[in-house]
C-alpha cells in the first residue's frame, strides 16, 4: 500500500443534492468516488493525485433503475451486478448485459458503476461500445441544473469528457428501439475473465430481405476513445451481405481505427481483431444469426 | 483407518483446518510488540556507480532507522554459492531494483513517501540485456567474460556421427521468464537482543539457508542465529533463496533499532525486485538416420541469470542433465552455459531448468518427426530409453520403465489417433482449428549427483511426554503437502493413526537440517529418513522392554511417556547416507544423476480461434509414472496445480522488460490463467515404486511443470502448421506469424494510433 | 502524527458483533479488518482487486475489501472467512475444501470460500460453468482450481441434501 489514509478526506454527505452542493464549493478538490474499483487501485499505487474525496456510493437517487415505455433510465450508480439483474436490461439491451458480465470478477461486478466507467474514460472500458450502439444519453447534473446529452459526444479525447466542473453523471437513458435487432459483441483479453480488453466490439444489425436495413458498430480499445465506425456502416447499409462486402467492411473498419502498441497488445494485432470481429459479426447477420 | 493404511490415503492436510477457517498465522497476520515497518530503497538505473544519496526535505527524518551497507555488521553478501551478490548496494549497482537502503519506522502508512524522497545520483555504466549481447563480450559485465559457469557432457564420440547421418537437423528454441507468483508476496519479521541475537520469522522454503546467510551477514554464532518459518502461502521456487536477502534486510534494522522490524512487500515489489524463471536459448544439432533414430548429436543449453551468481550454476546443472529428454542417445555433447546480465538475479521456480531444456527438446522431436517423415509418435517410440540403457551422463537406467506402453496408455486416454486424424479433417472447414500434442519427459528427483551427500541431512522423530509423536524436520509446508505426507510416513512406520503424529513448525532451534525443500526431495529423501527414524524410535522402545509387538496406540503413547519420565528427552535421529553403487563425477558430469527419474506422457489438446487467434487447451491429459502415490488427493493437487502454471508458461505469462526491469509488475497485466481458463486436467498415475524412496516414492513436485509448454506447441502446430520456438505464444505472436505466412496483411497498411 | 481531525466514527456489524470504530475514512476495509479487528483471514495478494484473496461479504454481497474505503463500509453488516465457522463447527464448504483438496498453500482459500459461498447463496445449484464463472475471480497459483471446483460442487450437494430433508420436497 503506497498511500497513507492519513493523509486523505473522504466524506459521505449521503444525498445527491448535498453532493453537488460540495462539488460546487471546490469543483477542483473533490474527487466523486463510487464503488472505487479504479480509485482505490490508483490510491493503493500511491498514485492518486486528488487528496479530498467525496462518495457517491450507494446514493438513492443514483442507484435506482426507471423503465417509462420509450426508455430504461439507468442510475449512474447502479452496479453491474445491478444491471445483470434487471430484467428488461437483460432482455432489451443485451450488450450491456454481456459487457458487465464480462467485467472484472463477480466482485468487481458488485462495486463497479456504469457511470463510474464512463467518467473514467479509459478507451478500454467493457460497456461503451454498447452505450456507443445502443446511442445512449447521459443525464449530467450539477448545483446549475440537469443538462442530457447524446453519449457520444461525452469524450473529447483520450480521458478528456465534457463534464463541466462539479458536474457529475447522474443516469444513462437507454431508448427501446433496439428489440427488433440481432446484437452481437466480443471482448477479447489476455484471459477468458478479468482481463482488461485488447479489443471490444459491441455491434447491432437488422437485415430484412437479405438487405442490411440498420447497422451499428462500435468498437473499445482500438482508438482514444471508444468509437463508432461509422464508415463501415455506411459501407454496409443498404446493402446484401456477401464475402465481398465482408471483406470490405474488414478492411473499411480496420481503416477508421487508430489501435496503439501497448503493454497489453500490438496496433496490427487488434486491427487485425477488429476487422475480424465485424466480419464475424457480419456473417451472423448474413446467417440469420439469433442475438451473439 | 488401519494403521497399514495410512501412505497411500487421501487423509486430511495436517494444517488444513487451520486454512479453511483463516486461522492460519502467515508472516503479515503476526504482529510483535514494538514491532516497526521496513522498506527498501531501490536502483533506477540497471548499472552504474552510486555518487550520491540525498534526503529531500519534508520528511522526518530523524524519526526513520536507515541502514545503509556500512552498517553491515559482517560480510555485506546474501550468502548462497559463490556469495557475490551484495545483501545492500555499496557504491555500484548492477541491477534495476538492486537494494541500496533500508527504511524503517513505527508507522508503516509513511514509508513510501520517504522511500520517494531519497534521491540518488548515479553515474550509469553500460549495461547488457540478452545472452546475446553478454556472450559476444559487448561489455564485461561480471568476472572475466560474464559467465557464470559452464558444464560439457560429453557421451561418446560426437565428431564422427555427423559422416553417417541421413539427417542433421537443427533447431534453436528460447524460452522467456516466469514470475512464481505465489499469493503471498514475500515477507519477514526479524528480532534482534544481544542475548538470544538474531530471530527472524518467515514465508520461506529453506529456513537453514537463512540461518547460513544470516550468521555470514550479521557476524553472529551458529546459536545466535534463529529461523521460523511461518505459514507460506506459495512459493515455488521463488522463496527457495530469495528469503536470505529480505530477511538479512529486516535483521539490519533489527540490530540498529533494537525493535523487532517487518518487512512485506506488495506486489509490484514483489515482482519486478525478486527472482524469476531464467530465459533460456537451446541449440540442437542432431544427427539422424533414415528411420528417425538418433544417432547423436550436439546440444548448447543457454540461460541468463542476471546480474549475480546466485543459484544458475544449479540450475543451468538440471537443465543441462536434462537436455537430452527421455531418450537414447548413443553419443552427445551438451555444452551448459549460464551468462550474466543487468536484470534482478533469476532464480529457483519449479523445474529448475528442466522446463526449459525439455521444450527445446520436446520442440525438436516434433521437428525431427517432420523432416524424417514420421509421426510425433512414431520418433519418440523410436528413441525412448529402455532399462538397461545408459542416459546422456551415462546413467543406466536399471528400473522397470517402459515408456512404449506409457505412451500408448496415454494416447488411449486422451483417444490422440482419433482426435487428430479428425481435427485434420475438419480443420479444413473451420476458423476454430483444433490440434493435438504431445510431450515425453523424465524428471530426476532429489540433488543432483553428489549433493545429497554434502547436504548429509539429518532428520528427528520425537516420542513426546504425552504420548504424542513428532515429526522434526526443516522441510517446510508451502503447499505441497510436506506437513501431512511425513506425517503419514511416521505413522504408518510406528503402526499409530494418523492423528497420533505432529510436526514441529521448522524452527532452527527446534529441528535438524534435513536440507532445504526443493529438487523434489521432501517425500522421497526426507520421507525416507522420517521412516529410519521413525523405526528407530520403536525399536529403542522395543529394546528397552516399554513396548511389545503389536502394540496398540494407548501402549505407544504409555511407552513413551515412561521412557521420557525416566530418560529424559526422547529424539531418534537419521542420517542421510547415500545408496552404495551411486557414482558421480563433477569434473566430467558423468555417471548417476539423480537417485530416480519420474517418467510422463501429457498431450494437450488446443483449439486456435482464427478471429482472435487466441489458443484455448480444450482437454489436457497428465500421465506420470512417479513411484508409488502416498497421497491420492495432494498427489493430484500437485500435477493439477503444477500442469496450470505450464500452461501460464506456455500461453499467458510473459514478461515484458525495458532496460532490465520488469514493466508488467500487476496482476493486471501479468497474467496467469483463471479458473474461467483452464480445461479439466486429467491425471493419472503410474506406481513402479523406488528402492530409494519412502515406501516407493519418487519427488512429483517439479514435474508437471516440465510437459505443458511443448505439449501445447506441438499442439499448436499441429493445428496451424506453423512452427512456434519460443515461450510464450500470445495470440500476437500467432497473428503476427499468420500474417507473415500468408503474405497479405503485410502488404496494406494498418493505421498507427498515437496516445 | 495522526490528525484525529480527520478520522471518522463509524459502526458496523462484524461477523454478527457491533464494531463501534474510529478510523481514517480511507482506509481499506481490508486493512481495518486484519489491523483493527484482528481478523487477518482476508489477504492482501495484489492490492489492485485482482486476486480475490481479500474477498469478503458486505451486506451479504461479495466484494474485493482491498477496494473499499471504510467509510463507505458504515452500518454494513459483514461477514469474514472467521464468521463462516459457526459455534466450532466447520461450514460445509469448509469441510468440502478439507475433503477435495481444495486448500494447497491456504492464502487464496478464505477468499475463495467467501467467493464459492457468495456463488451458492445466488445459485444454489450452480453447474460446473458456474462454478468456474463465479470463482474467476479468485486467483490460486497452486491448485489450478480442479479441487476447488469440486469441493464448491460437493458443498453444494450437501446444501441441497439438508434443504431437500428439512422441506421434506425437491427443491
Amino acid at each position: 500500500m503506497r498511500a497513507d489514509p492519513a493523509d486523505y478526506e473522504l466524506t459521505a454527505p449521503g444525498s445527491l443534492s448535498a453532493v453537488v452542493s460540495l462539488l460546487a464549493q471546490a469543483p477542483s478538490e473533490w474527487l466523486p468516488i463510487a464503488g472505487g474499483t479504479d480509485v482505490m487501485v490508483q490510491f493503493a499505487s500511491g498514485k492518486l493525485a486528488a487528496r479530498k474525496l467525496v462518495s457517491l456510493w450507494n446514493l438513492a437517487e443514483l442507484r435506482r433503475i426507471d423503465v417509462t415505455p420509450a426508455e430504461v433510465i439507468i442510475g449512474a450508480c447502479c452496479t453491474y451486478t445491478d444491471v445483470l439483474s434487471h430484467e428488461i436490461l437483460l432482455r432489451e439491451f443485451p450488450l450491456l448485459a454481456s459487457a458487465a458480465r464480462w467485467t472484472g470478477g463477480i466482485a468487481n461486478q458488485n462495486r463497479g458503476t456504469l457511470g463510474g466507467n464512463i467518467v473514467n474514460a479509459s478507451p478500454a472500458a467493457d460497456s461503451l461500445p454498447a452505450l456507443l450502439v445502443y446511442e445512449a444519453e447521459l443525464i449530467l447534473v450539477s448545483v446549475r441544473g440537469e443538462r442530457r446529452i447524446p453519449y457520444v459526444d461525452f469524450h473529447t479525447g483520450y480521458k478528456q469528457t465534457v463534464l463541466a466542473p462539479g458536474e457529475l453523471i447522474r443516469a444513462v437513458c437507454l431508448a427501446r428501439r433496439f428489440t427488433a435487432c440481432v446484437s452481437y459483441s466480443r471482448k477479447v483479453g489476455a484471459r477468458n475473465a478479468q482481463a482488461i480488453s485488447k479489443v471490444c466490439v459491441a455491434a447491432l444489425g437488422r437485415v430484412v430481405s437479405g438487405t442490411v436495413e440498420d447497422v451499428r458498430i462500435a468498437a473499445g480499445s482500438v482508438a482514444p476513445t471508444p468509437v463508432r465506425l461509422r464508415e463501415t456502416e455506411r459501407a454496409v447499409r443498404g446493402k446484401r451481405i456477401d464475402d465481398a462486402l465482408v471483406s470490405q467492411a474488414r478492411k473499411t473498419a480496420v481503416s477508421e481505427i487508430r489501435p496503439i502498441d501497448d503493454i497489453r497488445s500490438t496496433a496490427a494485432y487488434r486491427a487485425a481483431v477488429t476487422g475480424n470481429l465485424v466480419a464475424e459479426f457480419l456473417q451472423m447477420l448474413q446467417a440469420g444469426g439469433k442475438s451473439g | 483407518m488401519k494403521a497399514d493404511q495410512i501412505v497411500g490415503a487421501s487423509v486430511p492436510r495436517k494444517e488444513g483446518h487451520d486454512k479453511v477457517t483463516g486461522r492460519a498465522q502467515y508472516v503479515d497476520d503476526i504482529t510483535l510488540p514494538a514491532m516497526i515497518y521496513g522498506a527498501t530503497v531501490r536502483s533506477s538505473i540497471p548499472r552504474g556507480k552510486i555518487r550520491q544519496i540525498s534526503f529531500r526535505p519534508g520528511i522526518a527524518w530523524d524519526e526513520f532507522v536507515i541502514v545503509s551497507a556500512k552498517d553491515i555488521p559482517g560480510q555485506n553478501c546474501v550468502a548462497l554459492i559463490a556469495d557475490d551478490q551484495p545483501c545492500l548496494a555499496n557504491g555500484a549497482v548492477n541491477h534495476p531494483e538492486e537494494p541500496v537502503l533500508l527504511l524503517a519506522h513505527p508507522n508503516r502508512h509513511v514509508l513510501h513517501k520517504a522511500v520517494t524522497a531519497i534521491e540518488i545520483e548515479y553515474e550509469p555504466l553500460p549495461a547488457l540485456f540478452t545472452i546475446e549481447e553478454s556472450e559476444r563480450q559487448v561489455e564485461i559485465i561480471w568476472g572475466q567474460d560474464n559467465t557464470f559457469k559452464t558444464y560439457l557432457v560429453e557421451k561418446g564420440d560426437v565428431d564422427a556421427v555427423w559422416a553417417d547421418a541421413d539427417y542433421i537437423v537443427e533447431g534453436e528454441y528460447t524460452t522467456g521468464a516466469q514470475e512464481q507468483l505465489y499469493i503471498e508476496n514475500n515477507g519477514v519479521i526479524a528480532a534482534f537482543d544481544t542475548e538470544r541475537g538474531i530471530t527472524l520469522w518467515g514465508s520461506l522454503q529453506c529456513p537453514y539457508y537463512v540461518h547460513k546467510a544470516l550468521m555470514k551477514l550479521c557476524n553472529l554464532p551458529e546459536n545466535k542465529v534463529r529461523v521460523v518459518q511461518t505459514e507460506t502461502g506459495g512459493a515455488f521456487g521463488g522463496k527457495e533463496e530469495y528469503p536470505s536477502m529480505i530477511a538479512g534486510h529486516a535483521a539490519l534494522l533489527a540490530m540498529k533499532s533494537g525493535r523487532p522490524v517487518k518487512i512485506v512487500y506488495d506486489r509490484m515489489e514483489d515482482m519486478v525486485a525478486t527472482t524469476k524463471r531464467h530465459p533460456s536459448r537451446t541449440r540442437h544439432r542432431t544427427a539422424v538416420t533414415r528411420e528417425g533414430k538418433i544417432l547423436g548429436g550436439e546440444i548448447e543449453f543457454v540461460i541468463d541469470g542476471g546480474a549475480y551468481s546466485t543459484l544458475s550454476s544449479v540450475v543451468l546443472s538440471r537443465g543441462t542433465i536434462h537436455a537430452g529428454g527421455p531418450y537414447y542417445w548413443p553419443t552427445v555433447r551438451i555444452r551448459g552455459k549460464a551468462f550474466a546480465t543487468n536484470a534482478p538475479p533469476h532464480g529457483a521456480f519449479r523445474g529448475f531448468g528442466a522446463p526449459q531444456s525439455l521444450f527445446a527438446m520436446e520442440r525438436h522431436m516434433d521437428r525431427i518427426a517432420e523432416v524424417v517423415g514420421v509421426s510425433a509418435v512414431e520418433i519418440r517410440r523410436r528413441n525412448f530409453l529402455k532399462s538397461g540403457q545408459t542416459t546422456t551422463t551415462e546413467q543406466v537406467i536399471h528400473e522397470p520403465i517402459d515408456l512404449d506402453q506409457l505412451l500408448e496408455k496415454g494416447l488411449a486416454l486422451s483417444d490422440y489417433r482419433p482426435k487428430k486424424q479428425r481435427f485434420q479433417r475438419e480443420n479444413a472447414s473451420t476458423t476454430r482449428k483444433k490440434g493435438i500434442g504431445i510431450a515425453t519427459f523424465l524428471h530426476g528427483a532429489g540433488f543432483t549427483g553428489s549433493g545429497e551427500r554434502y547436504l548429509a541431512s539429518v532428520v528427528g522423530v520425537e516420542g513426546c511426554a504425552d504420548g504424542r509423536v513428532r515429526v522434526l524436520v526443516s522441510s517446510t509446508e508451502f503447499g505441497q503437502g510436506t506437513n501431512t505426507v511425513l506425517c503419514q510416513i511416521a505413522a504408518q512406520e510406528l503402526s499409530l493413526p494418523y492423528d497420533a503424529v505432529e510436526i514441529a513448525q521448522p524452527d532452527t532451534e527446534q529441528v535438524p537440517n534435513s536440507g532445504p525443500t526443493v529438487a523434489s526431495r521432501t517425500v522421497m529423501v526426507v520421507g525416507k529418513l522420517v521412516q529410519s527414524a521413525a523405526h528407530g524410535l520403536r525399536q529403542t522402545l522395543m529394546n528397552t522392554g516399554l513396548l511389545r509387538e503389536g502394540y496398540s496406540r494407548e501402549e505407544f503413547c504409555d511407552a513413551c511417556s515412561r521412557y521420557v519420565a525416566e530418560r529424559g528427552e526422547f529424539k531418534s535421529w537419521a542420517r542421510y547416507e547415500p545408496p552404495p553403487g551411486i557414482f558421480w563425477d563433477d569434473e566430467k558430469y558423468r555417471g548417476e544423476a539423480y537417485a530416480a527419474y519420474a517418467w510422463a506422457v501429457y498431450i494437450a489438446e488446443v483449439s486456435v480461434d482464427l478471429a482472435t487467434y487466441s489458443v484455448a487447451v480444450d482437454d489436457f491429459v497428465a500421465l506420470q509414472e512417479v513411484g508409488k502415490v502416498l497421497n491420492p488427493v495432494l498427489a493430484r493437487g500437485q500435477i493439477t496445480g503444477g500442469v496450470a502454471q505450464g500452461i501460464g508458461y506456455a500461453l499467458y505469462e510473459k514478461v515484458v522488460w525495458q532496460q532490465g526491469r520488469m514493466q508488467n509488475g500487476q496482476m493486471t497485466n501479468y497474467i496467469m490463467p483463471t479458473s474461467a481458463d483452464l480445461p479439466p486436467i486429467r491425471v493419472f498415475f503410474e506406481e513402479l515404486g523406488n528402492v530409494h524412496g519412502a515406501f516407493g516414492a519418487k519427488g512429483i513436485g517439479e514435474l508437471p511443470m516440465d510437459g505443458p509448454a511443448p505439449a501445447i506447441v506441438n499442439a499448436i502446430e499441429d493445428a496451424l502448421g506453423l512452427r512456434f520456438d519460443a515461450l510464450p505464444v500470445l495470440a500476437e505472436d500467432i497473428f503476427q506469424a499468420l500474417a507473415t505466412k500468408s503474405g497479405a496483411e503485410s502488404n496494406s497498411p494498418i493505421p498507427q494510433g498515437v496516445q | 502524527m495522526s490528525d484525529s481531525r480527520r478520522q471518522s466514527e463509524i459502526s458496523l456489524v462484524v461477523n454478527g458483533e457491533p464494531k463501534n470504530l474510529r478510523v481514517y475514512p480511507m482506509e481499506r476495509l481490508l486493512d481495518v479488518l486484519r489491523r483493527q479487528l484482528g481478523l487477518t483471514g482476508a489477504k492482501e495478494g495484489c492490492g489492485e482487486g485482482e486476486c480475490g484473496s481479500c474477498s469478503v461479504l458486505v451486506d451479504g454481497v461479495l466484494v474485493n475489501s482491498c477496494l473499499v474505503p471504510i467509510l463507505q463500509a458504515d452500518g454494513t453488516n459483514i461477514i469474514t472467512i472467521e464468521g463462516l465457522t459457526e459455534a466450532r463447527e466447520l461450514h460445509h464448504l469448509q469441510q468440502a475444501f478439507l475433503e477435495c483438496g481444495g486448500s494447497q498453500c491456504g492464502i487464496c482459500t478464505p477468499g475463495i470460500i467467501m467467493a464459492a459461498c457468495y456463488l451458492l447463496s445466488k445459485k444454489p445449484q450452480p453447474k460446473s460453468e458456474d462454478i468456474r464463472e463465479g470463482l474467476s475471480g479468485n486467483l490460486c497459483r497452486c491448485t489450478g482450481y480442479a479441487q476447488i471446483c469440486e469441493a464448491v460442487s460437493e458443498a453444494a450437494a450437501v446444501d441441497n441434501a439438508k434443504r431437500k430433508n428439512a422441506t421434506g420436497v425437491n427443491d
